[in-house]
């Protein structure tokens, strides 16, 4: 790819990106919601963080496949306890890196 | 009355900066390793460290960061690279539109600011932390662009060196899923919250394995949060 197409792909890229994030933060800080998109929103956080979650520790591979036991998935099962009993970011970040550090060794 | 001028600093940073790293610190550490490895990848692929960087500063999102890089190396024209970004990012209108109802009283400039730095990963932290209470501006810009910035400066670092550093070490890239896996207790403030998670999950591992790229996200989490507030909310119909 010449630098001339490169420079107009990462502007173009930018430009798609930025519009994404800017245009329901300018326009709904602006306008009042009806009840029922405020009540949907409320649920958003919940449902990106599962949908992004779960894909994550029970899928692989190329093809995509599900493959239930793997370090992630099981790694997955003490740090949620963790996460629970601390409430921490950090401990929990800690912890689950520790948790699959270990099972990585073991599923090899 | 103390104004902000006479508040005690404990050096370089204020406050609101502090808390604003002491929130996003894990995003940092589940970036470098991303980073690291999207810059080797770029580098293979045939791109400079500047332009690797650039497209950081520009974009700062990493899943549309590896797809383009990778369609840059088969050839793809510039226009569907640019298409395929937009849909892979388009989950963030669905973020950004989470986020406004914290920023009511923010001025136009600010508000274009923060939009910058909309990932998953800062949503996600933002998002918690105003929910709580007690964040604000500054704490959240913090958050976004010290994530940003090393996001950045481990693209570049990758491409430059990527192949020397070692791989998977400290199950760094268990980082973020774990960020995740924290977050989303958070977010469990009732039933209809885990029903909604529950949902949005079983979802998006269903979709995934019949959409291919990343779409599924979006749809799984609209699909959710759709049952999701419907069940909160049928008792009080």
């Amino acid at each position: 790819m010449t630098s001339g197409n490169f420079i107009l792909v990462v502007l173009g890229m930018g430009a798609v990106t930025y519009i994404c994030r800017w245009l329901p933060l300018i326009f709904f800080s602006r306008h009042s919601l009806p009840e029922w998109f405020t009540h949907w929103l409320d649920m958003i956080p919940a449902a990106i963080l599962g949908a992004l979650l779960l894909p994550e520790l029970v899928m692989t591979g190329h093809p995509r496949h599900i493959e239930l036991l793997r370090p992630e998935s099981v790694a997955a099962i003490p740090t949620f306890i963790v996460a629970i009993l601390t409430r921490s970011l950090g401990w929990t970040v800690i912890a689950g890196m520790v948790f699959y550090g270990i099972l990585q060794y073991w599923f090899l | 009355m103390m104004s902000r001028f006479n508040k005690p600093h404990n050096g370089l940073l204020s406050p609101l900066i502090l808390q604003g790293i002491t929130a996003g610190w894990p995003i940092c550490l589940g970036y470098i390793p991303t980073g690291l490895a999207l810059g080797l990848l770029s580098q293979k692929a045939g791109l400079t460290p500047t332009e690797i960087g650039l497209m950081s500063l520009f974009v700062f999102a990493g899943s549309s960061q590896f797809i383009a890089v990778s369609m840059i190396s088969s050839g793809a024209a510039p226009l569907a690279i640019i298409v395929t970004t937009f849909i892979i990012n388009s989950r963030h209108l669905l973020m950004s539109s989470s986020l406004s109802v914290f920023f009511r009283n923010s001025g136009k400039a600010v508000l274009s600011l923060f939009a910058y730095g909309i990932t998953d990963e800062s949503f996600a932290v933002n998002h918690s932390r105003f929910n709580e209470g007690n964040w604000g501006i500054s704490q959240a810009l913090t958050v976004n662009h010290v994530s940003n910035l090393v996001w950045i400066l481990s693209t570049i670092a990758g491409s430059y060196g990527g192949q020397f550093v070692p791989a998977h070490a400290f199950g760094i890239d268990f980082a973020l899923p774990a960020m995740f896996i924290c977050l989303l207790i958070f977010q469990i403030k009732g039933f209809a919250y885990m029903v909604t998670a529950c949902i949005a999950g079983i979802a998006a591992v269903i979709f995934s394995l019949f959409i291919s790229g990343s779409s599924y996200v979006m749809t799984a989490s609209i699909l959710a949060a759709a049952i999701g507030a419907w069940f909160h909310h049928r008792s009080k119909q």
